[in-house]
């Protein structure tokens, strides 16, 4: 094994959540999560293992679960991760069209990251945002109401210079109630 | 337009209602305190009397679930809030968890009172960064407040409040695997009654748990609120239907978005809170509660909107979560119901061979009509492996495609034949 990117700070996030549930099996999915932001966006093998021994499980328990779900990267993804909705309630306010955009201004396809390691994009199945189409997701943030090209250069022109609008963590301060569609 | 009492969203529109002083301002908590100075059983009863059912999509009547729990504290008991909203056009879960939090905690104290519970888990789905954000500084809100923590309100009772975010798994909505997901594994179905014992008997580490969806637990707190015969009266339809839903209406209408609605009111008040079908344009099909409800055919609209009228009027599988998804007259079905089907061939989590082997051969031959390789015996194909995959797994995530695609071909084969005949879509887009 390689040199463990697990500090001690890392560490006491992981007994943090430890401590919720009645045995260290049950903190495997949030360990995952901690793990995936410490190694830079995804899990690689050693990220896997480091987990393991950490909470005690067998590793091929372990990838068994970062691989069920999609969410854990199994390879390397860009700093902006962009994930475009393209189930039926995007579908019908022209999902694809945006996606077969986005690939092109990007010079990828769907599932790939660009070469300088600034973009990956990929299909999402529903986002639940249906009220508001085309729902996207980058990193933990929603764009919602995406529906012209002209939008979708500003969104990546916005990451692009490093500046997307404010994304709250959650000791931060959190955005007063919205509507979501309703009443609009 | 019927009138729509509004329970959970009386007030939805206060600014800052997702922060605790603003909610305690308008009555929050006062539910909990009404609710711990009952017995559990009370509690139980009011939700009884209420005729409150699961808003998730099952409709399970909810004080079944919470009087199966054992009457004891012997063991810990669990409650766990199934909010991994993942059902295509559904999206009513989310509006209450970014924007009236604490509804949904309130409505978890009086829950975990009448289950006697003392920890409850907030499974939220990993896309729903924002949601547990939000849900999770309500959370730490409401430990600061004292209604959280040890020995609450002096009580002399512990109720601990944690969420649990997913990663990306449809299935995880699933009752038994999302149960499974919780406790540390991948998120697959479990052999259910009668052929295994009940969550409510052995759940969650073995312990005694009940799972209910989001809304259904904030119902709870109306209901507390004007007391379960009250809520019992809101409703136009069924006698098994009362109170009311919320419905995230998307698609071709004018003014999409979240409503709530009473149960039973015509069909025609959910498209005219919506602001109706797009301007210019007319019906063509509609989705009632979620995509694995099926295709509802243009007519009729003035049936009554509820578990029980939904089926009987329009041939789809139900009310659902209540995730009405709208079209109009340009939109092509075979392509939109072939989403679907890839969207339950990812889903599949693969544990039974009806699910991962029909749904694999039902996008083979979506992949081939829209190919335009299309042969005619393929509807028929498609229909005979929905007959197969229906109720042979162990959840209902198979059976969730056989609707979309049976209805959609019986009321859309001409577009189908089309498909065969010309390679082409008998809608221009």
């Amino acid at each position: 094994m390689t040199v463990s990117r697990f500090d001690d700070a890392t560490k006491a996030r992981i007994d943090e959540l430890v401590a919720r549930y009645p045995n260290r099996k049950a903190a495997l999915l949030p360990a995952l999560w901690v793990a995936q932001e410490v190694y830079g966006g995804w899990l690689p093998e050693e990220a896997q293992a480091e987990v393991a021994d950490y909470l005690g499980l067998p590793r091929a328990e372990v990838e068994g679960v970062a691989t069920f779900y999609t969410m854990y990267n199994k390879k390397p993804v860009g700093k902006h991760h962009i994930e475009i909705c393209h189930n039926v309630s995007c579908q019908v306010f022209g999902a694809d069209d945006l996606i077969h955009y986005c690939e092109k201004k990007l010079g990828i396809s769907a599932g790939e990251t660009t070469p300088d390691g600034m973009f990956t994009l990929n299909r999402a199945e529903c986002l639940g945002a249906c009220c508001n189409p085309v729902a996207i997701q980058v990193g933990g943030k929603y764009y919602e109401d995406i529906k012209t090209e002209a939008q979708i250069d500003a969104l990546i022109d916005k990451l692009r210079a490093g500046e997307r609008p404010a994304f709250d963590t959650p000791q931060g301060k959190l955005p007063e109630a919205r509507t979501f569609g309703r009443n609009r | 337009m019927q009138e729509h009492p509004q329970l959970l969203y009386k007030h939805r529109q206060v600014p800052g209602i997702h922060t605790l002083d603003v909610w305690v301002k308008h009555d929050g908590y006062s539910r909990f305190k009404k609710a711990l100075g009952m017995t559990p059983e009370d509690v139980i009863t009011e939700v009884r009397t209420s005729g409150l059912r699961g808003r998730g999509g099952a409709g399970f009547p909810t004080h079944i679930k919470w009087s199966a729990v054992p009457k004891n504290r012997d063991v810990e008991h669990y409650l766990v809030i199934n909010a991994d909203e993942g059902e295509p056009g559904t999206a009513k879960d989310r509006d209450i968890l970014n924007g009236i939090p604490h509804l949904l905690i309130e409505g978890c104290l009086i829950a975990m009172h009448a289950i006697r519970a003392s920890k409850c888990y907030i499974y939220i789905r990993g896309e729903y960064v924002e949601p547990w954000q939000s849900v999770q500084r309500a959370i730490n809100e409401a430990y600061k407040a004292g209604y959280l923590g040890k020995n609450v309100l002096g009580s002399g009772l512990d109720f601990d409040i944690y969420t649990h975010l997913g990663a990306g798994a449809y299935e995880c909505g699933e009752e038994s695997a999302l149960m499974s997901s919780l406790m540390g594994e991948r998120g697959m179905p479990r052999l259910k009654a009668p052929s295994a014992p009940l969550p409510m008997v052995s759940g969650v580490w073995q312990r005694p748990t009940v799972v209910n969806n989001v809304e259904t637990i904030a119902a709870a707190v109306p209901i507390i609120e004007i007391g379960g015969a009250e809520y019992a009266k809101v409703g136009y339809g069924s006698p098994r239907s009362r109170g009311t839903k919320l419905y995230s209406i998307s698609g071709h209408v004018n003014k999409p978005g979240v409503y709530e609605l009473a149960l039973g009111c015509p069909f025609s008040d959910l498209l005219e809170v919506a602001g109706g079908v797009r301007d210019g344009h007319k019906l063509k099909t509609y989705i009632p509660g979620g995509s694995s409800m099926g295709f509802a055919p243009p007519t009729p609209l003035d049936y009554p909107f509820d578990y029980e009228g939904v089926p009987a009027a329009t041939g789809t599988l139900g009310l659902g979560s209540g995730g009405l998804i709208v079209f109009d007259e340009t939109t092509p079905i075979v392509p939109v119901t072939k989403r679907l089907v890839d969207f339950y061939h990812h889903e599949s989590c693969g544990k039974c061979t009806p699910c991962r082997e029909g749904i694999d051969w039902l996008a083979k031959i979506y992949q081939r009509l829209v190919d335009g390789a299309g042969r005619e015996q393929d509807l028929d194909l498609a229909l005979d492996i929905c007959d197969n995959i229906w109720g042979k797994s162990f959840c209902a995530l198979g059976d969730s495609v056989v609707f979309p695609v049976r209805t959609s071909i019986n009321l859309f084969r001409d577009e189908y034949m089309s498909y065969i005949k010309t390679g082409r879509d008998l809608v221009a887009v």
